[in-house]
């Protein structure tokens, strides 16, 4: 493991399945983040037009890191490390977080 | 500070430095920043549940409080995933030891204080209740 050769050509005889399970913590992150969306869903349902536009933007924000984390979920190479997805797939679920801080506080008038 | 931000977002700054890693160290230290985001992502799950399923508590607003704490620490968890992300691959490309880290304590600590100020509000509530 130390030498650091840098390529993907053994990719396909790695013993440890790296790939596959970095794929699955996609998958898992995706899920993860339907969840929070689903939730901020149910929180913005309340029939005001403000509460609907805020989780409408949750579900816009969802979409988004989805359609982020699928290709990186998929596929049958290893996936090329690093990259904007990540600090991007972060960003979303700081606005997920912001947008039901917003749901939250607007709810208390 | 802004620096540092534009950098998370140029995977070209971070491949500049050092030499590309052998890739099992990167999808590592990928699926670890994913193991974070998941963390933060249960905070925030946590906080738009309590937002909405506990019933209004004694204390005025406490449940909204609980709500709003635990969605900003959702989303600086999220923030300090990626910061600690950027900070590894830095590390494993130079080839030097990797960042040492005071935020799972820290963050551990909090929770760990939340909930102990949690048991004190349920049980007081019951004394105060019977």
């Amino acid at each position: 493991m130390t030498g650091g050769s840098g390529g993907l050509a053994g990719a396909g005889r790695d013993p440890g399945l790296q790939p596959e399970r970095t794929r699955l913590a996609w998958r898992r992150t995706g899920l993860a983040l339907s969840l929070v969306t689903a939730l901020a869903v149910r929180l913005g349902s309340t029939g005001e037009p403000t509460d609907t536009l805020i989780a409408g933007v949750a579900v816009l924000v969802w979409g988004a890191a989805l359609v982020l984390c699928w290709p990186r979920g998929t596929g049958t190479g290893p996936a090329r490390a690093g990259g904007r997805t990540l600090p991007l797939v972060a960003l979303a679920t700081v606005a997920l977080a912001l947008l039901g801080a917003l749901l939250v506080v607007r709810g208390l008038w | 500070m802004w620096e540092a931000i534009r950098r998370w977002f140029d995977p070209r700054d971070l491949r500049s430095v050092g030499e590309p890693p052998d890739y099992r160290f990167s999808l590592a230290n990928e699926r670890t920043f994913l193991a974070w985001l998941r963390t933060g992502l249960a905070l925030v799950g946590g906080g738009l549940a309590a937002a909405q399923f506990l019933p209004p508590l004694p204390l005025t607003h406490l449940r909204e409080v609980i709500a709003v704490a635990l969605l900003l620490l959702g989303a600086t968890v999220a923030v300090r995933a990626v910061d600690h992300w950027a900070r590894n691959e830095r590390a494993i490309r130079l080839g030097q030891e990797l960042p040492a880290s005071r935020f799972p304590a820290v963050l551990a600590l909090t929770i760990g204080a939340g909930a102990v100020l949690l048991v004190i509000a349920v049980l007081a509530r019951a004394v105060g209740a019977s």
